[in-house]
């Protein structure tokens, strides 16, 4: 069993989930509200991941990161090193793909939010920022739970798009499933199967806390009802 | 009207069960696993063997590691064309090919191979320009499962650089990712396959030839699989294999191939 891939994917689902949550309040508030007539245009671009084959994906994102890309060229002129093989470089392209798994809930429960409370709150003499964090927020709970955890996992479990940028390096880019892929490569069934079942085992505990703790949540905004 | 919905349920099983059941490919077809190193040959060798037999093949190409377990668990092919002789050796072992058919039909060479805008005179300096400072990355393939990884990184060591390019190292996990690395800029450098660097998208790059001697044999072979449906078909694609028209096609790809009897003979 390899714990430093281990480690490594934990700590790259770790700083994904993180940015996606700094990326997609924003960013799912927007869809959420905004009513621009092209706002549809934006919302197939975000859901693209889950339709893309992770393979296409990381290899758009290896041609982006090259020295012809855009994405490379920046990173050459601010660090004077490629982006691929790096682990930033993982983040990066872990970020585009997980982007839908933490975008769609958050967009999803902001959107269930009353209406009536959000001009109630607006009548009362709330800006939108502050009825953003008293009223949204609070009554999105769960939405945002499901959202980092969807990229948590997805990112955890995450195998195309860092085989095709990561260059398999032990402790910057060798993340568990690829760890799990070169051993059965090698033959190694039985070394495979033992971090593919820690794998499941850790995913399982992950996603059964989340719905155990959506699920109390949500009966809380059950009980809320009929103040609708 | 219950009936429409009804009707439209069985008539979709049964569309889907038509579907399912549907052969896989005509009957003529030889099926062919094939090691990605081929990629380009194949094309050629299989039109020959068309021309002499009528059949087509119908390749898949893959991992050899990935055909091994698959074979193993019941893929349903004829011949299995593995860039590593180990694995149809594993094969036979397991009682899972024809007894016999093992035919080692080439070795793979490597090359170090640079983009064609490289300001490094790779035929002045060889193994030397992979010390260049402006190489930052060197792609190969895995060497823990790839066969070409293996040997590059036999001959790095015979080259006595290893340690020196050791962190600039990146691993495809094949010889063909390895390739994609350079390729796409994000490595200026790969020991590669010559049948890669010399296919048309690679062959505007330099090359350097590394010479056979620093690393073991990358012995390719050939095997019938047991489960083989045409297997005088497949027989006939390995008679193909052996004639002197498909070494011919063979070499022009990047591969040198061996004199027949020798290799098995030293390899068994």
């Amino acid at each position: 069993m390899n714990i430093e891939a281990l480690l490594l994917s934990i700590r790259l689902a770790l700083c994904v989930s993180a940015i996606l949550f700094v990326i997609g309040v924003p960013l799912g508030y927007w869809l959420a509200y905004s009513r621009w007539r092209g706002k549809f245009l934006l919302e197939a671009i975000v859901a693209l991941p889950l339709v893309l084959p992770p393979t296409v994906l990381g290899f758009y994102m290896l041609v982006a990161m090259g020295p012809r890309g855009a994405l490379g060229k920046l990173w050459y002129a601010a660090f004077g090193h490629g982006l691929a093989f790096t682990f930033a470089g993982l983040v990066i392209a872990s970020v585009l793909y997980s982007l839908p798994f933490a975008v769609q809930p958050l967009v999803a429960s902001f959107e269930t939010v009353d209406r009536k409370l959000l001009d109630a709150s607006a009548v009362l003499g709330a800006g939108s920022m502050r009825t953003f964090s008293r009223i949204i927020l609070p009554l999105s709970v769960p939405g945002i739970i499901t959202a980092l955890v969807l990229s948590f996992a997805h990112t955890l479990g995450e195998f195309g798009v860092v085989l095709m940028v990561g260059g398999n390096l032990a402790g910057v880019t060798r993340t568990v499933s690829i760890d799990i892929y070169d051993r059965a490569q090698s033959l190694d069934y039985a070394g495979a199967s033992r971090t593919a079942l820690l794998l499941l085992v850790i995913s399982f505990v992950v996603l059964s806390t989340v719905y155990g703790v959506n699920r109390r949540a949500g009966r809380r905004a059950w009980a809320q009802w009929p103040l609708k | 009207m219950r009936f429409p919905l009804r009707f439209l349920i069985l008539l979709s099983i049964l569309l889907s069960a038509l579907l399912a059941f549907r052969p896989a490919g005509a009957a003529q077809e030889i099926r062919v696993a094939a090691a990605a190193d081929l990629k380009f040959a194949l094309d050629e060798l299989g039109a020959g063997y068309e021309k002499q037999t009528g059949k087509k093949i119908d390749v898949s190409y893959g991992s050899s590691g990935n055909f091994l377990a698959q074979i193993q668990n019941g893929a349903p092919f004829d011949v299995f064309l593995s860039a590593d002789i180990e694995y149809p050796r594993k094969l036979e072992a397991a009682g899972l090919a024809e007894p016999g058919t093992l035919y080692e039909y080439a070795l793979g060479r490597i090359v170090i191979w640079m983009p064609a805008d490289t300001r490094i005179d790779l035929a002045k300096l060889d193994w030397k320009a992979l010390l260049d400072p402006s190489i930052q990355k060197i792609a190969i393939g895995n060497p823990e499962h790839a066969p070409y990884g293996r040997a590059a990184v036999a001959a790095l060591r015979s080259a006595g650089i290893y340690e020196q390019v050791r962190a600039k190292l990146v691993y495809g996990e094949n010889i063909a990712q390895a390739a994609q690395f350079v390729a796409s800029g994000n490595a200026q450098a790969g020991i590669l396959a010559l049948s890669l660097a010399i296919s048309p998208p690679m062959r505007e790059g330099k090359r350097w030839e590394i010479p056979a001697n620093t690393h073991p044999p990358i012995e390719q072979a050939a095997v019938i699989l047991k489960s083989a449906k045409d297997k005088d078909g497949a027989r006939a694609f390995l008679t193909f294999l052996k004639s002197a028209e498909a070494r011919k096609i063979l070499e022009s790809y990047g591969f040198s191939v061996p004199v027949p009897g020798r290799t098995s003979a030293q390899t068994q």
